[in-house]
């Protein structure tokens, strides 16, 4: 793919990007507790004596938390693992009420896989890349602290404690913040088509920490930072940026980078050090005793394959059969609500290539200037296929369906009852549509004129005035076929 | 294997527990004891032996994804040393 490299004093440098992206696994109840995962509830309500790591609790673990690692390793061609187990890793913090987060270090649920990622999702000549991953884990989110709210106490809310994450990280394939932004896009696009993960990373349902090195062209590996709990894909990459241009200012002016955990400051649009103790990585995992193996049986594995959806690969592919552009199968597929509104459109009888044309120009459009998402269109892909039904029958043109797509959005009706009040039926009346090509060209004499001594481009003038003087209600084939016989 | 005194201050400082001088002199010895005594395992020949991780052979029992527990904020926070509201109160921690 592209080249980035950062220019230097003494020449160019390289930078080696891995992420260790935090996916929280899509589940009513947590990992090892039957309390609710749902967000925004009132401090420590969804919490249970597991949660809270009252002496003598046990943890149990959720099958759909480990059916969605499973689903999600699926996804990426990796290598699922029948035989994985849970370990602890031990430290102290205020939000953490174990002392030690339940995690998978030595022998991870799902190992090696692959994403294919673009540069431009929407450019079907835009060069790929395979970015490799080298595992996914699962593991508890700790608890919330809250700072600013009292002058000598931090709070602490153990509502998100225990809550199932994903770990997915990386190989340290990736070349450029462009590359690592069309990675984590390509990666949520994935969870959400899987269903694993809602991918709202605003909520913190997806947060990376970005893992940094600089190098000469080819060289040797140079020390790496990590960058934790990044937000947002635009975020990742200004970090990286700072980052990769901090270390190789650094290293010019004759010093080292240090191997440490930094924070990014979108305000400052900078990372700093965290200035943790340096023990704070001593973590002494070790197998957690609480916790059986967890052992995947074929029945468990079929099921999981057998649920999984279409993939966004897969589907532009069979989308761009259906005699997509690729630019249109592009769009369609990136994220899977688009995908689904299209199919329900074609599910109700539209044909794929108008379907996909309105999708885009109309439909886009409109939410555009509405500011709304697909999810909250106020018309649904039912009353859509209404309306692009009496486009395809030849009821209604394609100008007329405009309007009357307006109106749908401003009052809710339905596109036929619309046609039927305003009459909007187009008219297949030659009749009368003769009889005003007649008037038209008996007003503009001096442009028939033109016209038959050659002047082509004006055809459409008489399209126009035509469709006009038809209050836009005439069959477009017919004015045509009708204009070139009259204006022979 | 055996540990030093820097060894066990440091594993005692990552536990959160205070200890003497004195007290670290003696956990060496108690330790390096423990380890010795567990290292003889070493000489048994565990070859082609899988390893054992429960001592009654047993399935992992998993749940269904349900909501069975939480909504017991009063007894989750009923032993906190200090609580505000609905939360914890804890010693400003914040890096």
């Amino acid at each position: 793919m592209s080249e980035y490299r950062i220019q230097g004093n003494t020449g160019e440098w390289e930078v080696v990007i891995g992420l260790e992206v935090h996916a929280q696994i899509t589940s009513e109840s947590k990992l090892f507790s039957g309390s609710s995962t749902g967000f925004g509830a009132e401090p420590n309500s969804h919490v249970s004596l597991v949660d809270a790591a009252m002496p003598g609790m046990l943890p149990v673990p959720n099958r759909e938390c480990l059916r969605q690692a499973v689903r999600t390793g699926m996804a990426i061609n990796a290598q699922i693992n029948r035989w994985s187990r849970f370990d602890r890793k031990n430290y102290f913090y205020a939000d953490l009420p174990q002392g030690y987060q339940i995690s998978q270090l030595y022998h991870p649920i799902v190992g090696e896989g692959e994403i294919e990622v673009t540069l431009n999702e929407k450019d079907p000549d835009s060069p790929t890349k395979k970015i490799g991953i080298e595992r996914i884990h699962v593991e508890q989110d700790a608890g919330k602290l809250m700072h600013d709210q009292h002058p000598t106490m931090s709070f602490v809310d153990l509502n998100r404690s225990g809550v199932a994450l994903m770990e997915i990280v990386s190989r340290p394939d990736i070349s450029s913040p462009q590359e690592a932004g069309a990675y984590l896009k390509k990666l949520r696009s994935i969870l959400r088509y899987v269903g694993s993960c809602d991918g709202n990373m605003e909520q913190g349902s997806m947060r990376a920490d970005v893992n940094v090195s600089v190098r000469k062209p080819g060289g040797e590996l140079g020390t790496r930072t990590e960058t934790k709990n990044v937000n947002s894909i635009r975020f990742m990459m200004q970090a990286i940026e700072y980052e990769a241009q901090r270390q190789v200012d650094l290293i010019e002016s004759g010093g080292a980078v240090v191997q440490e955990t930094r924070l990014f400051d979108p305000n400052k649009m900078e990372t700093r050090s965290m200035r943790s103790k340096e023990d704070a990585h001593d973590y002494r995992y070790f197998p957690d005793p609480d916790l059986l193996p967890v052992e995947l049986d074929d029945a468990f594995l079929e099921e999981c394959l057998a649920s999984l959806p279409e993939l966004p690969d897969a589907k532009r592919a069979r989308y761009e059969a259906l005699g997509l552009t690729a630019y249109n199968a592009a769009v369609l597929t990136a994220e899977a609500e688009t995908a689904f509104w299209f199919e329900d459109l074609l599910a109700e009888g539209v044909d794929a290539k108008q379907a996909s044309n309105w999708l885009m120009s109309e439909l886009f459009g409109a939410l555009n200037k509405l500011g709304k998402t697909l999810d909250e269109s106020p018309v649904n892909p039912k009353q859509a296929a209404e309306l692009l039904g009496l486009v395809a029958d030849g009821t209604i043109s394609g100008s007329i369906a405009k309007q009357v797509f307006e109106i749908m959005l401003e009052t809710g009706q339905g596109a036929s009852a619309i046609v039927e009040e305003k009459g909007l039926k187009q008219t297949n009346d030659t009749g009368a549509i003769e009889a005003e090509i007649a008037k038209i060209m008996a007003a503009n004499e001096d442009k028939v004129t033109e016209y038959r001594s050659g002047k082509d481009k004006l055809f459409g003038f008489f399209v126009g005035q035509t469709m006009k003087a038809m209050q836009g209600k005439a069959n477009p084939q017919i004015i045509n076929d009708l204009l070139k016989k009259a204006l022979g | 294997m055996s540990v030093d005194k820097d060894t066990v201050n440091k594993i005692a400082r990552l536990s959160r527990i205070a200890i003497s001088d004195a007290e670290a002199d003696k956990m060496v010895g108690e330790l390096n004891g423990i380890l010795a005594w567990v290292e003889q395992l070493g000489e048994v020949d565990v070859t082609g032996v899988e390893p054992m991780t429960a001592v009654i052979s047993n399935k992992l029992r998993l749940r269904d994804d349900v909501v069975t527990d939480g909504d017991v904020r009063d007894k989750v926070l009923a032993n906190a040393p200090a609580k505000e509201g609905s939360f914890f109160g804890v010693p400003k921690v914040i890096e």
